[in-house]
């Protein structure tokens, strides 16, 4: 695999300094994914008829002397966003033909900003999965490896833009589904804080943790594209009506001075070695530059994969209730009665994973469990957040690993779902709590990618970006390319 | 926290999904070894603590009773699997 992968700064200077047009970097997307991405199944649904009309129509633009940073530049979407006249399946069976009459919010900014859809990407089905071996289209493959996962439930986004087929796309982070992916495929994901970025039009899985972010090759490229994501919106009843800052005004500010917390339960003896060792490195990276590391404790952070497989199930078997083979989805044929048509129905249309998330979801919630089970799980959420709380008033970010291990072989973890679970134990609670947080990479172990994670405080997105930019000037583990040795 | 076949053929009813006799073992085995996960809630101290249900400080916004959307009811309907003169064809419900 040769891989030219230059970054969505790099693209955006070469369009306006006209030594290449959109066209021609959307016929170059669109061939290295119809010429198979490399075998790495990372798109679902490829779409070069709109893609080549936007790309013309953004040319045009340009030449009108409209064009704004992002104008041409080639991009993909999630699965999950609803895409007007694009097939969106969300990675299931039950959406195999669903033809959204509209477009997700994020869409619609994305493609007014002049970014280029070439195709939807695949994904764990209803992202639900941290390896994207759930998707009815198949695993995903990571770029670095192809015999492991690229991480989910956004890779197929991940590994598109770590292999170089666009150069960057979106994601949905609901308990680690953008960060995760970013580590193991050695890009950078930024997952905002919840209600920054509309949810209208994004398949809902778990709809108090669900939000919308982006994944790219730097913090830099991921701050340009967040601008053009990020704002109110009337249509999500979550949505956060707070100003949208400029993000890339503060992402050369001097870390001089500014304090890193470093919780200790990030550190745990479930941290592969290597990936601690990468992470040791890059936390005195950024003592160089001038912050000043002190420790933290987040005593309750141990409580967020069990809460997080409480409240999300929950949401997802409430927000899946609407898969019945009657509106749209999925129809099951030959039911004689209504009942047999929504139980065969989402039998066929549903995957393993989903259904023992329902069903969980439907437990938890079921009559004289309640309290048990989701009131229980509400409050172990708000200790959680608590501790987060209490860190941020002594520091400005909190920095530990992503993930514990690099990228896992797939099969390796299919048959146990709690151990495939036990994955997003470093990006849970960051969700638990509603809070923003970025992954980027920060060296190797094995030959993989480890990422870096950095959380700031609600609506601290221009903070994370401001760190992992600083460490990105400082470093080029974001440069480097999967196949070079391969 | 260990389930039985017919807890699992229960909740499988409440969630309307159709569960075949060979799959139903392994539900059993996958869903207990779930709830076992999340059951080391119940060891927690978390009297006095209020319920968290959504992670920002914010109420639920209001908006003025207003239409606001157009009727698109033959567009959406495009995507039904069986529509008749405009309505939802499902299989009879009252005899």
């Amino acid at each position: 695999m040769t891989t030219q992968r230059p970054t969505l700064v790099e693209l955006a200077q070469q369009l306006e300094a006209g030594d290449v047009s959109s066209r021609e970097l959307t016929v170059g997307a669109l061939a290295r994914i119809q010429a198979g991405g490399d075998g790495l199944n990372a798109f679902i649904n490829v779409c070069p008829d709109s893609a080549l009309a936007a790309a013309d129509a953004a040319d045009a633009c340009r030449a009108r002397g409209n064009a704004g940073p992002l104008t041409g530049v080639p991009f993909a979407h999630k699965d999950i966003f609803c895409t007007q006249g694009v097939t969106t399946t969300c990675g299931s069976r039950m959406l195999e033909n669903f033809v959204p009459p509209y477009d997700a919010t994020v869409v619609a900014r994305l493609h007014n900003a002049g970014l280029v859809t070439v195709g939807k990407t695949n994904m764990d089905e209803f992202a639900m999965g941290s390896s994207n071996e759930t998707s009815y289209f198949g695993a995903v493959r990571n770029p670095w490896d192809t015999e492991r996962t690229p991480g989910g439930s956004s890779g197929g986004s991940a590994a598109a833009v770590a292999a170089g087929l666009v150069p960057a796309a979106t994601g949905t982070d609901t308990g680690g589904s953008i960060r995760q992916p970013a580590a193991l495929t050695g890009i950078t994901g930024l997952k905002p804080t919840y209600g920054r970025v509309s949810r209208f039009g994004m398949i809902a899985f778990a709809s108090s943790l669900d939000q919308a972010g982006v994944l790219a090759l730097s913090a830099a490229d991921a701050a340009l594209v967040l601008q053009a994501m990020a704002g109110f919106d009337p249509h999500d009843s979550t949505s956060a009506d707070a100003a949208v800052p400029d993000y890339t005004a503060g992402l050369n500010d001097d870390l001089k001075g500014k304090r890193i917390g470093v919780p200790s339960e990030f550190f745990d003896a479930g941290l592969d070695s290597g990936c601690e060792q990468a992470i040791r490195a890059a936390l005195s990276e950024l003592e160089q530059l001038g912050a000043s590391i002190v420790e933290v404790s987040l005593p309750h952070l141990g409580l967020s994969v069990p809460t997080y497989y409480i409240v999300a199930p929950a949401e997802a078997s409430s927000n899946l209730s609407r898969f019945d083979g009657v509106r749209f989805g999925h129809r099951a044929d030959g039911a004689e009665t209504l009942e047999e048509l929504y139980k065969k129905t989402r039998q066929e249309g549903f995957g393993a994973e989903v259904k023992r998330r329902i069903m969980t979801g439907t437990y938890v919630l079921s009559a004289g469990y309640y309290d048990a089970y989701y009131l229980k799980a509400q409050q172990t959420r708000q200790l959680i957040a608590d501790d987060f709380r209490k860190a941020f008033e002594t520091v400005d970010l909190i920095a530990g690993p992503t993930t514990p291990t690099p990228a896992f072989r797939l099969g390796e973890k299919t048959d146990d779902p709690v151990q495939m679970y036990l994955n997003d134990i470093y990006t849970i609670g960051v969700n638990l709590a509603g809070l923003p947080g970025i992954s980027v990479p920060c060296g190797f172990a094995a030959g993989l990618p480890v990422g870096l994670q950095l959380i700031g405080p609600h609506f601290g997105e221009s903070v994370v970006l401001n760190f992992a930019h600083q460490y990105q000037q400082a470093t080029d583990w974001h440069r480097q390319v999967p196949g070079a040795g391969q | 926290m260990s389930l039985s076949r017919q807890d699992v053929e229960h909740i499988a009813h409440l969630a309307r999904l159709q569960v075949s006799d060979d799959e139903l073992d392994e539900y059993v085995a996958k869903l207990s070894r779930i709830l076992e996960l999340v059951a080391q809630l119940g060891a927690v101290d978390t009297a006095g603590v209020t319920p968290m249900a959504h992670p920002l400080e914010m109420g639920q916004r209001l908006r003025p009773d207003e239409a606001t959307e157009t009727d698109r009811r033959e567009l959406y309907q495009e995507n039904a699997p069986d529509v008749v003169h405009g309505l939802y064809r499902v299989p009879k419900v009252i005899e």
